[in-house]
């Protein structure tokens, strides 16, 4: 088995490597044969895995041994891994095949003069392959450093390819961004695996976790006189790290502009697998988190902020492309609450549907993309569904599980979150619990605005872009195809995945939050499975959620199709909540002026004053010229001219005689 | 092969092969002799690594033949886990250097390369000598050649650059002999093994500490006396830029590990306090001027100094450690990570001011604001360019990451604080090599000389690439580098943590 295990990533890196490497040789269609055989591979023997379900926990190598610690690279696969292990290599499987019909022709999006646009199709695949390899080695870690390596991993193949693009300012600019928002995140992370090793002595997950008893009393003192639970500590660092990934506020600012990448990414990294890498570590360490009700109430705050504040930035946005941003980041919200809540299966298993509906719904915004000639702007669009019946009725399919139409997934998952919320009972559950409650209806709201804009209402093309609209390839829809089926589907698992005893030894949640079994007592009304998923849904049906949603479906319905003079009134009168959402809370500009422009004038200050005046200019180059001056008034006595030398041994001579004579006698 | 005097070969076969190549002739023969020279001594010293034993920390491969016998001084050369790995990087550094210089080099190259060559075999016997005044001669003799490379070479402000040098680290080693006098009249003996054991007074102790600080703190170099590392980089060619920030500063480090702690460590624990603020102060106050460089060697070589904090903070963390948790358990893990931050950074700086001398020697300017979108004309320099700015930002899977992530997390066990401020370099590392990757490879071609840029040739792309894989392999795995410096760094914090007072 364990090869199986190293085959998994590794066909995918092998893949990456012939497309990158040697993607002048083997041509675009050598490139996207071998990676897709490459993930192929890994998706298939990732399905094996999950079917075989065995615990393993082994090394393959050792990386270092330093004293008492080994530090390896290994595995370790439990459920959690498998079931991240199948939604990436799947995800990433339908996005390889997406590709090859989205980059087809990216010469177009490169200067005449640059040679970018060479390999670029070969290089896109060369780096989703590596994303993949990446994000395989993060989840089937079994330690932290090579979760820290997955996790650095990830990030420097989202910064290749946000910028991928390299001739677009405004893409290298937002792969910057990412890169150096990210690293705050890692900041806190490493801090916390740091501590971690510092009081266990292992960066092993299972020897961390049998020495969590011995370090759970442990306080510091970090600022003079203040005590804090070590446990807190790291608890707190480790997520600040999944705030980074995971785009929570305030560490979200990077994954709006990370859509300047090309769309198959958008898709896999920003949407499916890569800002869920958060959600997956902190269930991975819920016996950590478990430890620390101040994390954990940090984490709802912080989640349930992201999930309400964020949905809200999303109705006003008019790129389609940052619409489907937005309720990426408000739907980690909800994860991250879950999360909070010590709900860690129900997080897990939003994540998991998330990742089927959320790729779908990148997906076929890059399908309309396409067609519409690259304008994302949803104002130019409308009345699309006749054009393209595929891509509208899997549009249909991802927004209404997104919002959480009873029979989609999302219903069961969105819903099992919510309740989480209201059966936790740690501080800022309250606010949690209305924050999640409203963003359903801001998440049905904007969802389907974008939806009524770009495929129904009257079409607002030029003509030109007009006649030419049709329904992509079929390498474009047969993945959008693939992925509504588990858009619907993957909901059904909540038996046994978040309501039954699945993740039993793998999540720990410990007595004082007895969230998880309290939700499944209320599912387990009877004996029969489908008699328990039908009371579920009926519940669900009398629900506030279910009801919101409606109305936010139903108000942009009115709004954005039936009376389009409400939106206008609306913009007219309420222009400065527009304004607040439309700067993104103001956050880039603050962020800019205060993190980016005072590290400049810092810099910029130090080096003038530090360096150059007192270093080199004070001690440096003003000892040398101590030494000059010196000598240039010594070198005055040194003339050259006899009857000067004469002259001062005769007053040599007469200060010695005149000292004998008058002042010897009083020694 | 060379039984019993492997490492003279080391030392004097470059040094003789320079003077070959000093008299080969400009046109035709010194670089071809030159290059041979260097690879000979390359493979001769993989020597080393195949023949090296890793259990205990004993000297190996040692000769010893007196000197000067009035002074007890002798020709006594060894190695142990921690030189060894840099005889290898220098004789490595080296051959990389003579390529780099085969076709750029146009003013006097016979000399040009012999000087490189003679700087390869005593740095070699720096790293070697085990007596203090033989290691004092080879450490002075090396600023010769280095002082003629930047002189001759070197840039328009070559000879400010060039007499600054050469009095900063001038100025640091003078010291450091009246110490090794001092402890010389104690001992009654210049053996480094002898004054490693001499016991000395804590007065004593203080004073000596302070001057090897000053000799070593420069050469490393250590925030405040760093300000000469910048204008020698700017000035000096591109191999001498090189072989700087690849070898020589490591001898810094390697001063620290072989001089302070084994031989005052009563002084070191007193005043690790003082290192460790200079290493924070390197690491943070460097990273931040890094930042609004303009010149790209000058960035990188303010990022060199960064990342040498990393160095020293790895090696004299372990006394606050002890101090806090009353044993130097877990120590070792920040002596590791300074010794592999030490050779990664000879990797990643190397091949940094190599990339920069890559594009020097096209477009002859190293201001960023000169460069932009060099990746539409030269992509497979730029993929390289951004793996070596990736492994300096300290990434995972590369070599970068080893030493910074190791000092991270001893540094936890020192204290919360330290391990803050070093952590920081993740954000600012990363903000102002990821900005020069964006200012310089990224975006559209703005100026025509940039439109006219070739990618790299085969030498280049050789030489780049040699580099490319040892920080990969470095950075996936570190294991065979660690267990080599194992027993010698554990002798290290058994010197370190007996006090040699005298009672």
């Amino acid at each position: 088995m364990q090869a199986i295990y190293i085959a998994i990533p590794l066909s995918a890196l092998i893949g990456s490597i012939i497309a990158g490497l040697f993607g002048s040789i083997i041509g675009r269609k050598g490139a996207h044969t071998v990676t897709l055989l490459g993930v192929g591979i890994s998706c298939l023997l990732s399905i094996v895995v999950l079917f075989d379900d065995t615990y393993f926990n082994g090394s393959v190598y050792t990386w270092a041994k330093v004293g008492d610690t080994s530090f390896d690279v290994g595995f370790m696969i439990d459920r959690l891994t498998t079931m991240m292990m199948v939604v990436v290599t799947f995800v990433s499987l339908m996005v390889h095949v997406y590709t090859i019909g989205y980059m087809e022709d990216d010469k177009h999006n490169w200067p005449e003069d640059s040679r970018g646009g060479d390999n670029s199709y070969q290089r896109f695949f060369s780096y989703i392959s590596l994303f993949t390899f990446s994000m395989l080695m993060l989840v089937m870690s079994n330690n932290f450093m090579q979760l820290f390596f997955g996790w650095e991993a990830v990030g420097l193949v989202s910064y290749l390819l946000i910028g991928f693009w390299s001739t677009r300012d405004t893409a290298i600019f937002a792969n910057m961004k990412a890169f150096l928002v990210n690293r705050v995140g890692d900041f806190g992370f490493l801090l916390g695996i740091a501590a971690i090793w510092t009081y266990t002595g292992s960066v092993d997950y299972k020897e961390v976790f049998e020495r969590l008893p011995n370090i759970e009393h442990i306080t510091l003192q970090i600022i003079p006189g203040q005590e804090w639970l070590l446990v807190s500590i790291i608890a707190i660092c480790l997520f600040i790290g999944a705030m980074g990934k995971s785009a929570q506020v305030p560490l979200h600012v990077w994954l709006p502009d990370s859509m300047e990448g090309p769309t198959p990414i958008s898709a896999l990294i920003h949407a499916a697998t890569m800002v869920t890498a958060g959600i997956f570590m902190v269930s991975r360490m819920s016996p950590i988190f478990e430890l620390s009700d101040t994390a954990l109430s940090m984490i709802l705050i912080v989640g349930a902020t992201t999930a309400f504040f964020m949905g809200m930035i999303g109705i006003v946005q008019n790129d389609i492309k940052r619409v489907v941003a937005y309720s990426t980041l408000s739907q980690l919200g909800y994860m991250t609450v879950a999360l909070g809540a010590s709900a860690y299966s129900s997080a897990v298993f939003h994540l998991m549907t998330h990742a089927f509906f959320k790729a779908l719904l990148f997906l076929a915004a890059g399908s309309v993309i396409i067609a519409m000639h690259h304008e994302q702007d949803i104002r130019k669009m409308g009345g699309l569904k006749k054009y393209m019946p595929i891509t509208y009725w899997t549009s249909l399919i991802g927004s209404l599980a997104l919002i959480g139409f009873p029979f989609f997934s999302g219903f069961f998952s969105k819903d099992l979150i919510i309740e989480s919320v209201h059966e936790a009972d740690i501080f800022g559950a309250h606010y949690a619990y209305w924050m999640v409650l409203l963003g359903v209806f801001i998440t049905a709201f904007y969802s389907f605005r974008m939806f009524f804009l770009v495929f129904h209402g009257e079409e607002r093309m030029d003509a030109h872009t007009k006649e030419h609209l049709h329904e992509p390839a079929n390498v474009v829809t047969w993945p959008l195809i693939a992925l509504a089926v588990p858009a619907v589907v993957s909901g059904y698992f909540l038996y046994p995945m978040v309501v039954g005893d699945y993740f039993e030894g793998v999540i720990y949640f410990s007595e004082e939050h007895p969230v998880i079994e309290t939700i499944s007592h209320h599912y387990h009304v009877s004996e029969s499975g489908f008699l328990n998923l039908l009371t579920f849904v009926m519940h669900g049906l009398m629900s506030p959620p279910f009801w919101l949603a409606m109305s936010g479906v139903a108000s942009a319905w009115f709004i954005y199709l039936k009376k389009p003079s409400i939106a206008q009134f609306g913009y007219d009168k309420l222009r400065w909540v527009h304004t607040l959402l439309d700067k993104k809370y103001f956050a880039d500009e603050f962020n800019m002026a205060v993190f980016a422009g005072g590290a400049l004038v810092l810099g910029k200050g130090l080096w003038a004053a530090g360096d150059r005046f007192l270093i080199d200019g004070v001690m440096v180059n003003g000892s040398a010229k101590i030494t000059g001056w010196f000598s240039s008034v010594v070198r005055h006595i040194q003339t050259g001219y006899l009857y000067h030398y004469a002259f001062s041994i005769i007053l040599g001579v007469l200060a010695i005689m005149s000292w004998l004579v008058f002042g010897a006698k009083y020694v | 092969m060379f039984d019993g005097y492997l490492l003279s070969v080391l030392i004097w076969l470059p040094i003789i092969g320079g003077i070959v190549t000093l008299f080969s002739g400009d046109t035709l023969g010194a670089r071809p002799v030159a290059l041979l020279v260097s690879a000979v001594t390359f493979f001769i010293s993989l020597l080393l690594w195949t023949g090296f034993n890793p259990e205990g920390y004993q000297m190996q491969f040692v000769e010893f033949a007196p000197w000067i016998e009035s002074f007890k001084i002798n020709y006594h050369l060894g190695v142990d886990g921690i030189s060894m790995p840099l005889i290898l990087l220098n004789t490595l550094t080296t051959v990389l250097i003579i390529l780099a210089g085969w076709e750029v080099i146009k003013h006097k190259p016979a000399q040009y390369m012999a000087a490189f060559l003679i700087m390869e075999g005593v740095i070699n016997g720096v790293f070697a000598a085990q007596d203090s005044i033989l290691f004092y001669v080879f450490f002075e003799a090396m600023l010769i050649p280095m002082f003629i490379v930047i002189g001759i070479w070197g840039g328009d402000n070559r000879i400010y650059a060039t007499i600054k040098f050469f009095l900063y680290t001038f100025f640091g080693s003078v010291f450091m002999l009246v110490s090794l006098i001092y402890m010389y009249n104690q001992a009654g003996s210049f053996a480094i093994t002898d004054l490693q054991s001499v016991k000395l007074s804590m007065t004593a102790q203080i004073l000596i500490f302070l001057s090897f600080l000053v000799a070593f703190g420069v050469k490393v170099p250590m925030w405040p006396v760093h300000t000469w590392l910048p204008d020698a980089h700017v000035q000096a060619p591109t191999g001498g830029s090189v072989i700087l920030a690849a070898v020589m500063l490591k001898i810094g480090g390697y001063g620290f590990l072989r001089f302070s702690l084994p031989m005052v460590p009563d002084a070191s624990s007193e005043l690790a306090w003082l290192v460790i603020f200079m290493s924070l102060t390197a690491i943070v106050y460097i990273g931040f001027i890094a930042l609004v460089q303009n010149d790209m060697k000058k960035l990188v070589a303010y990022s060199s100094i960064a990342h040498m904090g990393f160095v020293t903070l790895g090696f004299f963390v372990l006394f606050p450690i002890i101090a806090n948790m009353g044993s130097s358990e877990g120590t070792l893990l920040g002596l590791q990570g300074g010794m592999i931050q030490m050779v990664s950074h000879g990797f990643i700086s190397g091949a940094m001011f190599l990339c920069i001398g890559v594009l020097y020697d096209r477009m002859h300017t190293r201001e960023i604001t000169a460069y932009g979108g060099v990746s539409n004309r030269m992509p497979k320099f730029a993929a390289l360019f951004v793996l070596f700015a990736m492994a300096n930002t300290g990434l995972p899977g590369t070599s970068g990451f080893v030493g910074e992530f190791m000092v991270i997390l001893t540094s936890f066990k020192a204290n919360f604080w330290i391990a803050f401020l070093a952590t920081t370099t993740l954000i600012i590392g990363a903000a102002y090599t990821l900005w020069l990757v964006k200012r310089v490879i990224f975006g559209a071609v703005t100026n025509p000389k940039v439109a006219e840029l070739i990618d790299i040739n085969k030498r280049e792309t050789l030489i780049l690439g040699i580099l490319a894989i040892f920080v990969l392999v470095l950075g996936l795995w570190p294991e065979p580098l660690v267990h080599v410096m194992n027993d010698s760094l554990v002798h290290v914090i058994e010197q370190a943590t007996t006090s040699k007072l005298v009672n």
